[in-house]
């Protein structure tokens, strides 16, 4: 099959794959050109000179609110959000291995949490918070609103690892002696790790990047996004883009360490 | 009967090892989420549903049990014509999203020969996914824009004499941002399933005389169906319960239910916006568990 000259479909299909790409990243580049825009440029092209004149601008507090704090706070926030998603989905896919009473209804409870809109979500909590006296914060009103989000899709990537995941290394470990937490710890864990890696990427790109789960739950700091949300509105100079272009660049500095971690564990265990 | 031992419990030293009944464990393992999802969604939808027949001011909330929030939603012109225009979204976007989902998972199942570059064409698809939607959305600003790209390009080929002013800040530019964003929720789930096709299937309708269009409608768009069911679940989801894209990219003149909810929310006329959130809710859901009676998500995964 491999010899096979490409039939003419495989053409047509990756001149729309290409197209698709195109698609997904032409606008996304658009906005990195132009936030090298002059100190005159406007929003949109030609570009009136080239500068670093937004970036600059992004780090004076009084052009754009407080950029740096937000930062701060949406880093902190993705980072607990991504630990606390990682572990309990671990867990609960430890648990949906095996029966248990209330499985099933705790599965769509999992499955409910992504389908219902992030606004019901984030008015559901403010209200909540507001009736029980707490006032609402990032770190634990919002916290909870991220991981409403970030767990269903933990739960079910590690529902899709355990699916495949054969047993009869488990019986093999528990055979040669080995505890439970043994093989936990020297068979399944190093398993699924990549995964697992997985897992947290997800959670920390999603919580850092939502907001809809945010507006009513953040309190009196904004997280990033809220702040990007806020500049849409407002803010008419290239300074938008520049700060579109540091995030993106962060998300993707996150991503691809995940990746390398990832390619690093799989070479290793390749050696082993 | 089996013996399970709490994770980290005796670790290796026989003489202090407790044993915990053989049932205990899952229940251990489950609670953090069950917890979480409790205090975090199960609760806030029960004060939602509460809320929504509480009395209001433009100050305060008077718990009460009163219809008065759901007749005002329901009885109005406005709701009705909104909530039309989400699912007329909701319509658009999931055929185009399903369209072009289909065939780039499609490419990328058949079509990629090595593991490898099959596995580098899918991050290439997800990595944009990862970054900020609203940085996506802007991200059409200079290219859809009065003089942007799209426009300057047109108008010096000499295609159209002035610049199209729907291109940004309308309907189409809701749609398009919409299936930029969304699209990937259908090319994972259908990619997945497309990978677990037998390949040995295919190779059988085609000995059997099977053209290639007929091996695609007769096999493999069948068995991909269950992933284009979930893919279905992300995409109407999703446009159902925006706001962001609708605001930004039509500038205000189009609406959905969830813009109308939050601009409830910024009156601070909360019970409002929970009678609308309710009702989002049933008919959100009841959208879902239609898509659910063809599809048993727990054993797609």
């Amino acid at each position: 099959m491999y010899t096979e000259k490409r039939p003419r479909e495989f053409y047509i299909l990756a001149a729309f794959f290409i197209l698709f790409v195109l698609f997904l990243y032409g606008p996304m580049s658009a906005i990195f050109i132009l936030s090298f825009q002059g100190p005159n440029g406007g929003l949109t092209f030609p570009m009136n000179g080239a500068s670093l004149h937004w970036f600059g601008n992004l780090f004076e507090t009084q052009a754009v609110g407080d950029f740096g704090g937000a930062f701060q706070r949406s880093f902190a926030l993705s980072f607990m959000v991504m630990i606390v998603t990682v572990v309990v989905s671990l867990l609960a896919g430890l648990a949906f291995r095996r029966k248990f009473y209330g499985a099933t209804a705790l599965f769509y409870l999992a499955v409910a949490s992504l389908v219902v809109p992030s606004i019901i979500i984030s008015l559901g909590i403010g209200v909540l918070f507001q009736q029980l006296g707490f006032s609402p914060a990032w770190y634990s009103s919002g916290f909870g609103a991220h991981l409403t989000w970030t767990l269903p899709f933990g739960v079910l990537i590690m529902f899709a690892i355990f699916n495949r995941f054969s047993p009869s290394y488990e019986e093999a470990a528990r055979d040669l002696g080995a505890t439970p937490w043994q093989t936990f710890r020297f068979v399944v864990l190093p398993m699924i790790l990549p995964s697992l890696i997985g897992v947290g990427l997800f959670g920390f790109t999603l919580s850092y990047d939502e907001f809809a789960r945010t507006l009513m739950t953040a309190g009196t700091y904004n997280t990033l996004p809220l702040e990007i949300y806020g500049m849409t509105t407002n803010v008419t100079t290239p300074v938008l883009y520049a700060l579109g272009t540091l995030t993106t660049l962060f998300s993707f500095i996150i991503i691809a360490s995940a990746l390398g971690i990832i390619v690093v564990m799989n070479r290793r265990r390749g050696k082993a | 009967m089996v013996t399970v031992r709490l994770i980290g419990a005796g670790d290796g030293k026989p003489k202090r090892e407790f044993r915990l009944p053989g049932w205990l464990p899952p229940y251990l393992q489950a609670t953090p989420l069950a917890l979480i999802l409790g205090g975090f969604l199960l609760l806030p939808i029960l004060m939602i549903v509460t809320v929504s027949f509480w009395d209001y001011d433009f100050a305060q909330m008077y718990p009460d049990f009163v219809s008065m929030n759901y007749v005002d939603t329901l009885g109005s012109w406005v709701t009705w014509k909104t909530y039309l225009n989400t699912l007329k979204f909701a319509a658009i976007v999931w055929v185009l999203t399903l369209v072009i989902g289909f065939w780039v998972a499609y490419f990328l199942a058949f079509h990629v020969r090595t593991a490898a570059m099959q596995m580098v064409l899918f991050l290439v698809c997800t990595v944009p996914f990862m970054t900020s939607n609203i940085i996506r959305m802007i991200s059409w600003i200079p290219v859809l824009g009065r003089n942007g790209l799209v426009n300057t390009a047109l108008v010096k080929a000499g295609i159209v004499p002035e610049p199209i002013e729907w291109l940004l800040y309308s309907d189409f530019a809701v749609v398009l941002a919409m299936v930029h964003l969304y699209t990937l929720f259908m090319v994972t789930p259908i990619f997945n399933t497309l990978m677990r096709i037998d390949r040995s299937l295919i190779e059988a309708a085609r000995d059997g005389g099977a053209s290639a269009w007929q091996t695609l409608t007769n096999v493999i768009i069948p068995l991909a169906k269950p992933g284009m069911a979930i893919g279905t679940i992300f995409v109407v989801t999703l446009v159902m319960a925006d706001f962001s894209t609708v605001q930004v990219m039509s500038g205000g003149q189009s609406a959905s239910v969830a813009l109308m909810m939050k601009n409830q929310m910024s009156l601070l006329q909360y019970p409002a916006a929970a009678a609308n959130a309710v009702v989002l809710l049933v008919v959100v859901l009841l959208m879902v568990a239609a898509i659910l009676r063809v599809v048993d998500i727990r054993k797609e995964l």
